[in-house]
């Protein structure tokens, strides 16, 4: 007879009410790692895409998504002649915001040369772009429907391709335009003191900047060696698509590393109290059953494997529920949440060991009880 | 009663002095003074006195709850307290020799009332089938075997104070202690459990100690002791006995 199985069974409504109650606060607990492991595939998604080796940058930048950099349109060409370079792309990068039927849409707009490295690598439905003006391949998340026209700048761009969970570090959507298009418009949008200093041809940059230039290298030539014939260019910096990764899990991704891990940790320790609250509120609401079972005779064993079954009981339960709603709920979310098996596993290990050592205060409580608290009236 | 004496079988229940105090100087209470009693097979005895003269001390130190603070208790031939307790396992103890039964009858709210009987046999170390089958068996014997599904909560006073024996009858104890078993119950049902408490004490040979204030049932009794201000005044045995 299992004491542990009767007592849940007999109280079953409260039980199934306090694993809810659990089971939302591990749930949050769940959603904050995935929101964390979400930011970092967020932010990696984009250097990820074109696929390349090699990223040219501004010398002195941590370009182009940790830092700002602009270099001129002709650095491609010169990159493309640096010995194991297979393909080099110019792209450019920008946020632009803009309102389309009468919704306010931010983009993170990615301008890449046709049939060079830089573009969507997986376009989901519809087809990549194929004219040089005025066609953009948006993401999903952008809710843009093929053949849809969207006003950007002065022109109007019509979707001819989807891609799916292409977003930048900050959680806007992506989209892609042509390198023309896209230096047009960062023109365009540009203030207008600093446009009419470019049209004057006074400014220092003219149309033609880039942000950066990507390139494939060669599978014989070491990444490593075009990233130190680049900087030979004084006014270029150079990482390799390791470092690019690593430049922004470190510069962009750690501030909310620490925030959310701070939050999580937090969240852990609020949990931990309240488990072993409801743990020993459990306890003393059962004192008198305690009592009574010491009297009758019950081994210390016995009592403790009463307290710690149900202590076992309500966490495995109350994690197994809050883990099955943020599966179900976790698309709702603005943005990407990631449910990696390994956190769920940590998590769980983490909640079993915060039950097991909750219930030793009730242990610690039903232990101490006298058998002879169950005689009096 | 002079007869009797001489061929009285050896007592299950020796209590040889024992005094018990709680606190020390200003705050001590001298909860037993020098009590001396024995109980025999077959008897059922009452404990008698006024509040606080210390009847449930008594009956706690026999059930061995409370440690006394000196004198000798002895359960069925042995010897478990002398000066210090000499088990160390006091609740396999009670399990083997000492039944309680509770003014409230202190069911397991969980368990209905079959495994409440049969949860003193698990931990005794039955096998299921067999506990629950002497469960059902000691619900009949006290007639309560038609409420063996109920919960606790659903059953009358009488009856759970019966299942509540049932229980303390489960592991074969032939010490059977009781404080105030019939203060829940109006007179007709403290008189029936008294009268399944001397047919058991009869069939099982048990001893039966019952803390009691209830005047109706003085009759049941075979022997009456009086406590007042924890020493053991008087005993009275009673004609019925
Ligand atoms: N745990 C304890 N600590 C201190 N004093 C106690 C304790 N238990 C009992 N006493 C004291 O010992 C004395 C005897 O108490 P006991 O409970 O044995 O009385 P009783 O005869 O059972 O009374 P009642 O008829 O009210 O149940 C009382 O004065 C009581 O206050
Ligand atoms: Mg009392």
């Amino acid at each position: 007879m299992n004491l542990a199985y009767r007592d849940i069974r007999h109280n079953l409504g409260r039980f199934l009410l306090t694993c809810f109650g659990l089971s939302l606060l591990l749930g949050v607990v769940l959603s904050m790692i995935g929101i964390y492991r979400g930011l970092v595939e967020d932010a990696l998604t984009l250097v990820r895409t074109p696929g390349v080796d090699v990223w040219v940058v501004e010398s002195g930048t941590r370009g182009p998504f940790a830092e700002s950099s602009r270099i001129p349109g002709d650095t491609r060409e010169a990159i493309a002649r640096l010995q194991g370079v297979e393909a080099a792309g110019a792209v450019t990068y920008q946020s632009i915001e803009t309102s389309h039927k009468g919704n306010k849409l931010r983009f993170y707009v990615v301008g890449y040369e046709l049939g060079r490295p830089g573009g969507p690598d997986q376009i989901v439905s519809g087809r990549t772009i194929g004219r040089s003006r005025y066609e953009m391949v948006a993401d999903r998340r952008a809710r843009l429907a093929l053949g849809e026209g969207i006003q950007l700048g002065r022109d109007t761009f019509t979707v001819v391709g989807l891609t799916d969970g292409q977003v930048s570090s900050g959680g806007d959507p992506v989209v892609y335009v042509t390198l023309r298009d896209s230096q047009e418009l960062q023109f365009e949008l540009a203030p207008p003191a600093a446009r009419r200093e470019i049209a004057r041809g006074t400014a220092p940059g003219n149309t033609d900047t880039i942000n950066a230039v990507v390139a494939h290298v060669s599978p014989n030539v070491p990444a490593d060696s075009v990233v130190i014939s680049a900087r030979r260019w004084k006014h270029l910096a150079a990482t390799t698509q390791a470092g690019q990764e690593h430049i922004l899990t470190s510069s962009v991704v750690e501030r909310a590393r620490k925030q959310i891990g701070l939050f999580t940790a937090i969240l852990l320790m609020v949990s931990a109290v309240i488990i072993a609250l409801i743990l020993y509120t459990m306890t003393m609401d059962k004192l008198r059953e305690i009592a009574t079972l010491k009297l009758i005779g019950a081994s210390d064993r016995t009592i403790i494997g009463l307290i710690l079954q149900q202590a076992l009981a309500m966490g495995i339960f109350g994690f197994a529920l809050g883990a099955l709603l943020i599966t179900t709920i976790k698309d709702f979310f603005p943005r990407r949440v990631v449910l990696q098996p390994e956190d769920g596993l940590a998590l769980a290990a983490v909640v079993i060991l915060v039950c097991v050592v909750s219930s030793g205060l009730g242990v610690r409580l039903a232990l101490k009880v006298d058998p002879a608290t169950a005689l009096g009236g | 009663m002079i007869v009797s004496e001489v061929t009285r079988p050896a007592p299950l229940v020796q209590v040889h002095k024992v005094s018990k105090h709680f606190g020390e100087d200003e705050t001590r209470v001298d909860a037993l003074r020098d009590v001396s009693l024995e109980v025999s097979p077959g008897q059922v005895v009452a404990l008698l006195g006024p509040s606080g003269s210390g009847k449930t001390t008594l009956l706690n130190v026999i059930g061995c709850i409370l440690e006394p603070s000196s004198g000798r208790i002895i359960l069925d031939g042995e010897v478990v307290y002398d000066g210090r307790w000499l088990r160390s396992d006091l609740r396999r103890l009670r399990l083997e020799k000492v039944g309680f039964i509770f003014q409230f009858h202190n069911l397991l709210p969980f368990l209905n009332s079959t495994d409440n009987v049969a949860v003193v046999l698990n931990l005794a170390g039955y096998a299921a089938a067999e506990a629950k089958r002497r469960a059902v068996e000691l619900l009949d014997y006290l007639d309560v075997a038609h409420r063996r599904d109920a919960m606790p909560a659903s059953l009358s006073g009488g009856e759970a104070q019966r299942v509540a024996i049932a229980r303390a009858l489960a592991n074969h104890p032939r010490i059977i202690l009781a404080d105030e078993p019939t203060a829940a119950l109006d007179s007709q049902r403290a008189g029936i459990v008294m009268d399944l408490l001397r047919k058991v004490a009869a069939e099982q040979d048990a001893a039966i100690l019952a803390v009691t204030h209830d005047e109706k049932i003085f009759d049941r009794f075979d022997r009456i002791f009086h406590l007042r201000d924890g020493a053991l005044e008087t005993e009275t045995s009673n004609v019925f006995g």
